[in-house]
């Protein structure tokens, strides 16, 4: 059995539950990629930049888009500067090399001592996106046309990659990875995790906030259910304006919307739909 | 004895393959989860698990594999080797076959084969007796699948099960049965039609080299508009009846296939389109439109795709007052002529086989309405629908 380098573990400000630690380190001994999955806002993407301080890693971000094409994870040739610098007569026109751009695959092959490696929403991209790394992931290696070189990587990067679901991903690129899907919190564990921000945050009033939290993600018919980010951002901003425990107590009491309830419920329709139940069933607690 | 969670985990129809299998006891030699039963099972999770719609199916075969793990005596009795080989014919199909041998495990996989079938053969009374007694498995009493017995009973019925297994797997090759929804996806995506509109902001290359020639060298920049999908797909749904689950299917496929097209609307009738189309799927009183109000709100550059089992009588379509429902003062002949007329794009999709089409006249009616453009609900049947509805 070799030795592990490095292990990841919850830090202080990142609550990790105990399969999600072992997923992480399985991609990490392994090499595999990880794939993470899960609602948005459970900490997905925040999970990356925790994985990379804790291995004591530089982390590259390559954020996916619709538009996004595989081969600009690895590189681009600029034959547009290429050509304007042939206009201009520049010297570094002779050698095509100063024309490739690297892209953040590349970058995370080329660091020595490896890198984390987040490719962020792979789902957003086309369909075939995840088939067009296939090879690239798996051998960690690729070939540069324009160049006639090959590049490897030395240490091989640790891979996370997160999808919201929006498309399917093909399964021979699911066979290659390790899968992770994070869970919503549960009530004890979205404690540690509020604690974890707010660590001087006062008993009741978190009690208090959480319920409503929870209360809010029942209300059926949501199209956006509330999720850690935002009870995050809505705690600050309970914080900030020093609400007391008690007017939360009493927001409960009388079927209210609680206060700034708009960093968490981010559209008009769920605000009537939200106003509506209150109305007509009130707070479950 | 981890081989018989993967088997158990096949058998229960979680797509788990020896790569996957590799993986997890390559984590294990690294030492991810040493001596701790939760974290061998988060470990086999994140390995052999890569669909959350799974993980329920893996806890509960995990479950019952470990429940066995630890009700295992210590077994010895000789199992004779064709079962295993049968055995390996069921679960493995040649190209993974091959692959166990290039990795040098067949042997060895074979012989952990064998021990579990001692162990379950020596936990079941009468040893030999076990095989087929009845048809309940000797494996059942510990959560195995069923499929598991087949082995043990006599040829012909374990072949049988091969035959149909692999019978199936072969015609989805074949493309002509219903497939999983991303490869019909990829059919759908056919339906994607670019066309350059807005703001110029993409580099045209070949305009380029063309006006930098003309410049005598000197480099003049192109630009060209991107390119962006135009498709508008008007969606049309049979509802009420033996078509909910296709109807369900094709609906979800469509939405899953949103981002392909610039929009998708959907709604639905009964059996043939008549005055009025409903705008979900409820059919509620409310929520209808009048079909000549449809026609006149979507224009005619939307690709309309009915989907229907088109089975019904034949006055339901070719008489005034034939709907089952309602009272309808033009047969539905009639409006779908009207519907035809004002988009040129159409096609039908039914869920039902086409070797049926040719017995019931109602189908054959319809497709005879739509010009022949009536496509089975399978992979072969969506791409000539789209290639119909791209031209």
């Amino acid at each position: 059995m070799s030795a592990m380098t490095a292990r990841f573990d919850s830090t202080a400000t990142y609550v990790a539950g105990e399969d999600l630690i072992v997923a992480v380190n399985a991609a990490v001994a392994l090499e595999r990629p990880l794939l993470v999955k899960g609602e948005p806002g459970t900490g997905k993407t925040v999970l990356a930049q925790e994985v990379a301080a804790s291995l004591g890693l530089p982390l590259l971000t390559w954020h996916v888009k619709s538009t996004t094409k595989a081969q600009q994870g690895l590189y681009e040739y600029d034959a547009v500067a290429r050509l304007r610098d042939s206009q201009l007569g520049w010297e570094k026109v002779h050698d095509i090399a100063n024309y490739i751009v690297k892209g953040r695959l590349w970058e995370a092959f080329e660091n020595e001592g490896g890198a984390v490696l987040l490719i962020d929403e792979i789902d957003k991209a086309d369909l075939e996106f995840p088939n067009d790394l296939l090879l690239e992931l798996d051998r960690m290696e690729f070939f540069v046309h324009e160049t006639q070189q090959t590049v490897r990587a030395e240490k091989r990067p640790i891979v996370l990659i997160t999808s919201n679901n929006e498309k399917e991903l093909p399964d021979a690129f699911l066979r290659r990875c390790f899968f992770h899907y994070i869970q919503f919190p549960d009530g004890a564990t979205m404690a540690a995790i509020v604690r974890a921000h707010f660590p001087d945050l006062h008993k009741d009033l978190l009690n208090e906030a959480l319920g409503l939290f929870f209360g809010l993600r029942d209300v059926p018919g949501l199209k956006k259910r509330p999720s850690t980010s935002e009870l995050l951002d809505w705690m600050r901003l309970l914080v900030i304006e020093h609400v007391e425990p008690e007017r939360l107590r009493e927001t409960a009491a009388e079927s209210q919307v609680p206060p700034y309830v708009g960093s968490m419920v981010k559209n008009e329709q769920d605000m009537e739909r939200l106003a509506q139940w209150l109305g007509s069933r009130g707070w479950s607690r | 004895m981890f081989l018989d969670l993967f088997f158990d985990l096949r058998a229960a129809g979680v797509p788990v393959t020896i790569g996957e299998y590799f993986a997890l006891a390559g984590a294990m030699e690294k030492g991810v989860a040493e001596y701790d039963v939760e974290q061998f099972y988060y470990l086999a999770r994140a390995s052999l698990c890569a669909d959350e719609r799974q993980l329920d199916r893996f806890d509960r075969v995990f479950a019952a594999w470990f429940e066995r793990m630890e009700a295992i005596e210590d077994p010895f009795q000789a199992v004779p080797p064709e079962w295993l080989e049968k055995m390996a014919d069921r679960f493995f199909t040649e190209e993974e076959k091959a692959k166990i041998r290039e990795m040098g495990g067949f042997r060895e996989l074979l012989e952990t084969l064998r021990k579990r079938l001692e162990e379950q053969g020596e936990r079941h009374e009468g040893g030999s007796k076990w095989i087929g007694t009845g048809g309940t498995s000797p494996y059942g009493a510990y959560g195995y699948n069923p499929a598991g017995i087949r082995i043990g009973q006599s040829g012909s019925r374990h072949r049988r099960a091969v035959k149909v297994w692999d019978r199936r797997e072969f015609r989805d090759f074949d493309g002509d049965v219903e497939l999983g929804t991303r490869q019909m996806k990829l059919a759908l995506r056919r339906l994607r039609k670019f066309t350059r509109e807005g703001a110029a902001d993409e580099l045209d290359l070949d305009a380029t080299i063309e006006r930098t020639a003309r410049n005598a060298g000197y480099l003049d920049l192109a630009h060209r508009p991107e390119r962006k999908n135009r498709v508008r797909v008007l969606l049309l749904l049979d509802v009420g009846g033996s078509m909910d689950d296709h109807v369900g299917l094709v609906e979800q496929l469509f939405s899953a296939a949103r981002s392909e097209f610039s929009s998708l609307e959907t709604f639905y009738f009964h059996n043939c389109l008549y005055e009025r189309v409903w705008r979900t799927n409820g059919r509620r009183r409310g929520g209808m439109l009048d079909t000549y109000e449809l026609m006149r709100t979507y224009g005619p550059d939307h690709r309309v795709v009915l989907v229907g089992d088109a089975s019904m009588g034949m006055y339901e379509i070719t008489e005034p007052g034939g709907s089952v429902e309602h009272w309808n003062e033009e047969s539905g002949q009639a409006w779908m002529l009207r519907l035809l007329r004002r988009y040129e794009r159409a096609a039908w999709i039914n869920p039902v086989r086409d070797d049926f089409w040719d017995y019931t006249g109602s189908i054959d009616l319809i497709r005879r309405l739509m010009g022949g453009r009536m496509y089975p609900l399978s992979l072969s049947g969506l791409e000539a629908a789209t290639a119909e509805l791209r031209s």
